[in-house]
């Protein structure tokens, strides 16, 4: 059983020194919530690089694949027409034709793959209820979430939170793994 | 850091004097052989080599205009190679003048006249803008709007570095502003002037932007090389992997917006299939099928593949084969712009070619270390200089 506990900020300067030295201290800074984006705030909390580039990119190649397939079939295969006396009998022949469908085809599903990606990964979906501690964190306030493995020391990483320029400090106990 | 000029070595000095030799070799030796040859060859790197200067002057235009901090950093580059411009247009002039018959079909006056056998009605309908002493005046009044407004932001920039103070800053930014404008319509129709004209019967209405995106991409090649080379010097410190990345999302960028332009110039005339217009593509399908699609595939998938990710923006070797990989495609490209034009199916890359590219490529390179030794590498009193040294991403 590890003790979480949220420390509320009202600045994003104060935050980002209260995690250098909360660091140093040893205190286990997991996570912020902000209103926004906190410049460099990703190093601090040594957090892994997103790999929604790489999703992006699959998606990608999935849009690319499905258009050249659709056009493919739907054109050249199932019911070839003569427009404008393009040929309609070679796919790589008629490929220019098909380029817009694919181009436009690859952003949709990159964008919206990636969308979609980053909703559920952030468990963000409509209806579902923001895992948010504290309401203002999408106003003006900063939240720093922090791990307490011993209970007995919880009083001590409080009083740290505190002294390091926190507003105010919320406990919540969640199950560790 | 501060108020350090590029020293020219002595292998700077030389180095670029043999390749200038090399390529004069190469001029008499192609003027003895096949001049006709050797005049398409001088227009094609005469004009892939003021373009890339001309991209250096587009550059910093445009970092002015957006008050781009980042690139505060590297704007000596772009500036430095803004000197080239004089002497390509020089070049260019000289190669009009000399060279017309040879290059430019629509310059022979048997075409106009209604009672000669040669008589034209195409190009006589066109000869209120293609002819000769027009041609000449545009000529001229390109030569004098790029080189002025390099010289002027130049001279500007080095009065911040003497003075200080804002109002250099503010000159250059409304300088910056007008150069855009005069160049939105001048980079299109010296485009339709030197290259486009070649084919002179052909048209093409995306033709200006397609070669604004070559000239900006090449460009932007030889200017991260630059910025790279004077890094393993030791004079751009302050540069980081951060402003790395950001030259490098820019080639990336304009090599698909290079390729978006091509792509539209191409399927529009494919598709539409009006004779006066397939003809361009059908010589070059014809007789240049290779490097016409050698042309798409180095132009388009090596940067795509190599630049695509984070990483290799941010690495300087990746960077390096990278920009190579751009000048030597968009050198091709010219050459497909110029040469199916003026001499068909008789094409050849040569001696004369490699040679002449090799002797422009030591005047540009001479001529922007030059520039380069002129002025401190660190635009110190520029009022975003702090600004491009926290530059993250």
């Amino acid at each position: 059983m590890a003790k979480r506990i949220y420390g509320i900020y009202e600045d994003e300067e104060v935050l980002m020194d209260a995690i250098t030295s909360l660091k140093g201290n040893g205190v286990v800074c997991k996570d912020v919530q902000s209103p926004f984006p906190i410049h460099g705030i990703d190093k601090l909390l040594d957090v892994p690089r997103t790999r929604i580039a790489i999703v992006s990119f699959m998606f990608g190649i999935t849009g690319t694949s499905l258009a050249l397939l659709m056009t493919w079939y739907m054109m050249i295969s199932d019911w070839p027409i003569n427009i404008g006396g393009k040929p309609n009998m070679m796919f790589y022949m008629n490929l220019p034709a098909f380029i817009p469908v694919t181009f436009e085809l690859t952003v949709f599903c990159a964008a919206h793959g990636m969308a979609l990606t980053f909703l559920l990964r952030s468990k963000l979906l409509p209806g579902v209820t923001a895992p948010i501690p504290h309401p203002r964190v999408t106003d003006d306030k900063f939240v720093l979430h922090v791990d307490v493995k011993d209970e007995n020391k919880l009083n001590e990483v409080v009083s740290l939170i505190k002294s390091s320029g926190a507003s105010e400090v919320m406990l919540k106990s969640m199950q560790f793994s | 850091m501060m108020d350090r000029k590029y020293e020219l070595t002595k292998n700077n000095k030389l180095i670029p004097v043999v390749m200038m030799a090399v390529g004069l070799i190469a001029i008499v030796m192609g003027f003895m052989t096949d001049h006709t040859r050797t005049w398409t060859t001088l227009l094609h790197n005469n004009f892939y080599f003021t373009a890339m200067a001309l991209c250096g002057t587009f550059f910093v235009a445009v970092q002015y205009i957006a008050q781009a901090g980042w690139a505060v950093g590297i704007k000596r580059v772009p500036e430095a190679m803004g000197g080239f411009l004089k002497y390509g247009m020089v070049g260019m002039i000289l190669i009009f003048i000399f060279g017309h018959h040879d290059l430019y079909h629509w310059t022979h006056s048997e075409l106009y006249d209604v009672n000669s056998p040669q008589y034209d009605h195409i190009l006589a309908g066109k000869q209120g803008f293609l002819n000769i002493p027009f041609f000449v005046t545009r000529m001229v009044a390109y030569a004098l709007i790029w080189v002025g407004f390099t010289y002027a932001l130049r001279k500007q920039s080095l009065r911040e570095d003497a003075e200080g103070g804002l109002e250099p800053y503010r000159k250059s930014v409304s300088m910056g502003a007008v150069f855009i404008v005069l160049f939105a319509v001048t980079s299109s129709t010296s485009a339709w002037d030197f290259l486009m004209s070649v084919d002179a019967h052909w048209f093409s209405t995306m033709f200006g932007w397609y070669t604004f995106a070559g000239l900006f991409v090449s460009g932007l090649a030889m200017m991260c090389l630059f910025i790279l080379f004077l890094r393993s010097k030791g004079y751009m410190d302050h540069v980081s992997s951060n402003h790395l990345h950001d030259v490098g999302k820019f080639m990336f960028a304009f090599s698909i917006f290079w390729t978006y332009l091509w792509f539209s110039q191409f399927m529009l005339i494919w598709y539409a299939n009006l004779p006066e217009e397939v003809v361009y593509y059908q010589v070059r399908w014809e007789s240049f099928k290779t490097l016409w699609v050698t042309n798409l595939i180095v132009n388009f998938c090596a940067p795509l593949l190599v630049l695509m990710t984070r990483d290799a923006k941010r690495q300087i070797p990746i960077l390096w084969v990278a920009g190579i990989i751009i000048l030597c495609g968009h050198w091709l490209d010219v050459y497909l712009m110029v040469t199916p034009g003026v001499l068909g199916k008789d094409w050849h890359i040569g001696f004369i070619e490699i040679g002449t590219m090799i002797g422009y490529l030591g005047l540009f390179v001479r001529v922007t270390l030059g520039e380069l030794s002129k002025a401190s590498v660190v635009p110190k009193n520029h009022p975003m200089f702090q600004e491009t040294l926290h530059h993250h991403i």
